[in-house]
C-alpha cells in the first residue's frame, strides 16, 4: 500500500498592506529626478554627454550669463555687459559678493582663468570651437571682465551661457570631474556610481535660496524602468520620460502631470554630399519629398514630437515653420529622380544607430523611399563607439539618422569638416552674417536665412524636433516645460502640498 | 596535494595569457574611448588632447605591458570616463554584486536541494510532478523575463520592494536587502531549475546503487539511507553543477543588474563597454575570468575532498 501525500506547495501570506493615512505635513524639501542616461564625470567643460549639464548646469555651476527657458539669455554671475560697436569687445559687470561652494571668491580673477582654460592650445573643452573668436581675457579689476574678439561673433554671449562655459574654481579643478565645485545654489554631495548623485542647499549662495534642500539624480536607462519607478513613487519626476507609447497611462492616472514641451534636438537623416547621387540637389529634394514627416512622429514617438523643414527647433528663438517647403508629394518627388537622371531609382545603404528612435524611423523611410523607386539597406551601427567612427569620424556612409542636441547648432552645416560633407557657400555667407549681426533683430534674421536655405538645400532630410516628455509627481512645480537647452533646473522647484 | 599546486600553477598562466587576449579583443573593437568622450561638437586637436591626455596615443604593447605592471602593484588604472580609480569603481560595484549573487545561488540552494531531493526520492510522486514542472518552466524561461514579471507582478503591485535602484550599505541592511530580494529571486529561479533536476537525477541514480540497496538491507529506514548515504553522493554532480554554473550566473548579473537598475559589476561592464571605457572593460573581464576559473579550481579541489575516490582515480 502506497500512501500519497498531497502537497501543498508554497502559500506566501502576507499581512494585510497597511495604509497610512496621509496626515497633515510639512511639504517635502528634497526631490528625486530620475534621468535616462548617468553622466560620466560631473565637470561639463571637460566632457561632452548632455547628461553632465542634466545634472549640475544651474543647480551646482553657474555661467557668466544663462539661458531661460524660452532660449533667451538672462544675467547670471554677470550682472550686465556691453559690446562695442565694432562688435569685438565684450565688457562684463560682475556680481559682487559670489562665493564657491568651497569658500573661495568668485572674482575677474577666476572668470579670467575659467575662460582662458576653455581656449587654452591644450583645452580639452568639449565646445572648444565656440568659443574661439576669444582673443584674449582681461581683468582690469575684480568685477569687471573684458574680452577681445578675434572677429565678430554675436552668438557668443548664447554660447557663454552654455554648460560648456560655466565658471570654475582654479584650486578644485584636478578633481572637478568628481568632486564638482561651482557658485550655484545647489552644492556637491555625493555620487554613487551606477546609482544616483546627490546635491544639497548651499548656505552661501548669493542668490535667493531654492525651495528644496536636497536633490538627487537617480540613472534608470529602461524605459519600463523608468515607468515602474515613476508608479512606484522611487523617482518623482522623469523630466525627459523614455518610451512615448507609455505616456498614455500616466495621463489617466491621478497625482501625475504629463507636461509635453519640445527641446532644441533635431532628428535628421544625414546624407553623405560627396556620394554621387547625394550630391545632387535634386535627388535630396526628392527623398525629402517621399517621407510624410508627421507619420513617423507618429509611428516612432506616439505622436510627440513637432515636423520640421529645417536644422531649427521650435524651441529655438527665430524659428520659422519649412515644412511646407517640400512638403510630402511622392508624385514630384518621382519626377525630380528622373529629371537629375534616375527614373529607375537608386539603391543606397542607410547606417543607423542602434537606437529606437533611428531604427524605426529607419524602417518606415525604407518603406516610403521604396514607392518612389528607390531601395534603402537599413544597417545597424552601434552607438556611440562605431556610429561615430564609421559616420561621424570617417564618413564612411550613404544617409544616418541621428538626434542633434546641442542647442541652436545650425552653424554644423558651414563647419569643413563635418560628416555631412556638406558645402554652401551661400549657407557659409549666411552663418557670417549672423555673427557680425549689431542687434538681436539682425540676429535673428540671419537665423531665418540660414533656415531657408537649408529648407530648399535638405543637406540633410529634416525630421522631427525631439519632445520634451515630462512626467512628475503633481504636487511637484517649477519645473521646465520646454528644454532649449540640455538641462533639469531644479533652482525654481517646490513642493505645493 | 601536488596535483592541486600544479592546477593552480596553470591557473595563473592561463590567467595571464586571458589577460592578453582580453586586452588585444578590447583594443580591436571599433570606438575611440576619447571620441566618445567629447562627442560631435569636438575639433580635432581637442580630440588629440585628450587621447594624450588618456595615454591612448601609446603604442598598444606598451599599453599592455603598463596595464600589466600596474596590476602587478594593485594599481587598475583610472576610468577615463569616471576619472575614478578603477579599483575604487569595481569595489563599490562588487558590493552590490557579491551578496546579489550570493544570495541567488543561497535561495537555489534552498529551493533545489529539498525539491531535488523529495522528487528523486519518489520518481512520479506528487512532489516529483511539481519538481519536473517547476524545472522545465525554470530552464525555458530567461531570467530578466521572470525580473520583469516580479517588478510588475510583485513590486508594483505590493509596494513592498522598490522596482530598482540600490539604497546602499549605508542606508542600513533591511533598506539594501529588500532593493536585492526581487533581483536575487530572478536570477535563483533559472539556477534553481538546473540544480533541482540535477538533484533528483543523481538521488535517483544513487538510490539504486547497490551500497544503498545493502544499507536498507542491514535495515536503514528509507530516510536514514537517504541522509546518511544518498545525498552525500549525489552533492558531487550538484557541485559540479553549480561551479559550471558561474559563467551563466555572471551573464544572469549583467542582465539583472540592468532590468533593476542596480549599480554592480554587470551595470558597469554593459556602460563600460558602451564608452568604449578599455581600462574599465579590461579590468572587469579579466575579474570574471578570474571568478570562472578561480570557481572551477576551487570545484575541482572540493571533488577530493568530497569523494576520496577521485584523488586515485587520475
Amino acid at each position: 500500500m502506497t500512501r500519497h501525500f498531497s502537497t501543498v506547495l508554497a502559500t506566501a501570506l502576507f499581512g494585510a498592506l497597511l495604509c497610512a493615512t496621509g496626515t497633515i505635513a510639512a511639504p517635502r524639501t528634497d526631490a528625486v529626478i530620475g534621468m535616462s542616461i548617468e553622466p560620466t564625470g560631473l565637470d561639463p567643460t571637460a566632457a561632452a554627454p548632455v547628461a553632465i549639464g542634466q545634472v549640475v548646469w544651474k543647480n551646482l555651476f553657474e555661467g557668466l550669463v544663462t539661458i531661460d527657458e524660452n532660449g533667451k539669455i538672462a544675467p547670471a554671475l554677470a550682472s550686465d555687459w556691453a559690446v562695442s560697436d565694432d562688435g569685438l569687445t565684450y565688457t562684463f559687470n560682475l556680481r559682487e559678493g559670489v562665493s564657491f561652494q568651497n569658500g573661495e571668491p568668485f572674482n575677474a580673477t577666476t572668470a579670467k582663468f575659467t575662460l582662458e582654460r576653455i581656449i587654452a592650445d591644450d583645452s580639452v573643452n568639449p565646445q572648444k570651437a565656440l568659443y574661439s573668436a576669444i582673443e584674449s581675457v582681461a581683468a582690469p579689476d575684480e568685477k569687471t571682465l573684458v574680452l577681445t574678439l578675434s572677429h565678430p561673433s554675436y552668438d557668443l554671449l548664447y554660447w557663454l551661457g552654455f554648460p560648456a562655459a560655466v565658471m570654475v574654481e582654479p584650486n578644485s579643478i584636478a578633481d572637478e570631474a568628481t568632486h564638482p565645485v561651482g557658485t550655484g545654489p545647489f552644492q556637491f554631495e555625493a555620487w554613487k556610481k551606477g546609482n544616483e548623485v546627490t546635491l544639497s542647499a548651499f548656505d552661501g549662495y548669493w542668490g535667493d535660496k531654492p525651495k528644496l534642500d536636497k536633490l538627487t539624480f537617480r540613472f534608470i536607462a529602461d524605459p519600463q524602468a523608468q515607468a515602474a519607478a515613476l508608479a512606484s513613487g522611487g523617482v518623482d519626476a522623469m523630466p525627459e520620460f523614455g518610451a512615448p507609447e507609455l505616456v498614455n497611462q500616466f495621463e489617466d492616472k491621478a497625482g501625475f502631470d504629463v507636461v509635453i514641451g519640445s527641446t532644441g534636438m533635431e532628428v535628421v537623416a544625414g546624407m553623405n554630399s560627396t556620394r554621387e547621387t547625394f550630391s545632387d540637389k535634386r535627388v535630396r529634394q526628392a527623398l525629402m519629398m517621399a517621407i510624410d514627416r508627421q507619420a513617423i512622429v507618429d509611428a516612432t514617438n506616439s505622436g510627440y514630437g513637432t515636423p520640421i523643414g529645417s536644422h531649427f527647433s521650435p524651441s529655438d528663438a527665430g524659428y520659422e515653420d519649412l515644412t511646407g517647403v517640400l512638403p510630402y508629394d511622392p508624385a514630384k518627388a518621382k519626377a525630380l529622380l528622373a529629371e537629375a537622371g534616375y527614373p529607375n531609382g537608386f539603391s543606397f545603404t542607410m547606417k543607423v544607430p542602434n537606437r529606437a528612435y533611428a531604427e524605426r524611423a529607419a524602417e518606415i523611410m525604407q518603406a516610403y523611399f521604396i514607392q518612389i523607386g528607390v531601395t534603402a539597406t537599413i544597417e545597424s551601427s552601434e552607438f556611440p563607439a562605431t556610429w561615430i567612427k564609421d559616420v561621424f569620424k570617417d564618413t564612411n556612409y550613404d544617409m544616418t539618422i541621428i538626434g542633434h542636441a546641442e542647442p541652436l547648432d545650425i552653424g554644423i552645416y558651414a563647419r569643413h569638416p563635418y560628416y555631412f560633407n556638406y558645402d554652401n557657400p551661400d549657407f557659409d555667407a549666411a552663418m557670417t552674417a549672423i555673427a557680425d549681426a549689431t542687434s538681436p533683430d539682425e540676429r535673428l534674421e540671419g537665423y531665418r536665412k540660414a533656415q531657408e536655405i537649408l529648407a530648399e538645400d535638405v543637406p540633410a532630410l529634416f525630421l522631427y524636433a525631439w519632445p520634451k516628455i515630462g512626467i512628475w509627481n503633481a504636487g511637484l512645480k517649477g519645473l521646465w516645460t520646454n528644454e532649449p537647452v540640455p538641462s533639469n533646473d531644479m533652482t525654481e522647484a517646490y513642493w505645493s502640498n | 596535494m601536488g596535483r592541486i599546486f600544479g592546477r593552480f600553477a596553470i591557473l595563473v598562466a592561463s590567467l595571464l595569457a586571458i589577460s592578453l587576449v582580453i586586452f588585444l579583443m578590447i583594443s580591436a573593437v571599433p570606438g575611440d574611448p576619447a571620441e566618445i568622450m567629447l562627442g560631435t561638437s569636438a575639433a580635432p586637436d581637442t580630440l588629440a588632447g585628450l587621447r594624450h591626455q588618456l595615454g591612448l596615443d601609446q603604442p598598444l604593447m606598451w599599453r599592455y605591458l603598463a596595464w600589466l605592471s600596474g596590476l602587478a602593484h594593485g594599481d587598475l588604472g583610472m576610468s577615463y570616463t569616471y576619472s575614478t580609480p578603477v579599483a575604487t569603481l569595481m569595489g563599490e560595484r562588487l558590493a552590490v554584486t557579491l551578496p546579489l549573487a550570493g544570495l541567488a545561488v543561497t535561495l537555489s540552494l534552498a529551493i533545489a536541494l529539498p525539491l531535488g531531493t523529495f522528487a528523486g526520492a519518489r520518481p512520479n510522486g506528487a512532489v516529483d510532478l511539481v519538481a519536473t514542472a517547476f524545472s522545465e518552466l525554470g530552464i525555458a524561461v530567461p531570467n530578466f523575463w521572470i525580473g520583469l514579471l516580479l517588478i510588475l507582478g510583485i513590486a508594483l503591485a505590493t509596494g513592498w520592494f522598490p522596482t530598482g535602484g540600490f539604497p546602499g550599505w549605508d542606508a542600513g541592511l533591511l533598506p539594501a536587502l529588500t532593493a536585492l530580494t526581487l533581483p536575487a529571486v530572478a536570477l535563483a529561479i533559472p539556477q534553481a531549475a538546473v540544480l533541482t533536476r540535477v538533484t533528483r537525477a543523481a538521488v535517483i541514480d544513487i538510490t539504486g546503487e547497490d551500497f544503498v540497496r545493502t544499507a536498507r538491507a542491514k535495515g536503514a529506514s528509507r530516510t536514514h539511507a537517504l541522509i546518511r548515504h544518498v545525498l552525500p553522493n549525489a552533492l558531487i554532480p550538484v557541485v559540479t553543477m553549480l561551479g559550471l554554473q558561474v559563467s551563466v550566473l555572471i551573464a544572469g548579473t549583467v542582465l539583472i543588474e540592468n532590468v533593476f537598475t542596480l549599480p554592480g559589476m554587470g551595470t558597469l561592464a554593459y556602460q563600460a563597454l558602451a564608452q568604449r571605457d578599455l581600462i574599465v572593460i579590461q579590468n572587469v573581464a579579466l575579474f570574471f575570468a578570474m571568478i570562472v576559473m578561480g570557481l572551477n579550481f576551487i570545484v575541482d579541489a572540493l571533488y577530493t575532498i568530497i569523494d576520496p575516490r577521485l584523488r586515485v582515480r587520475r
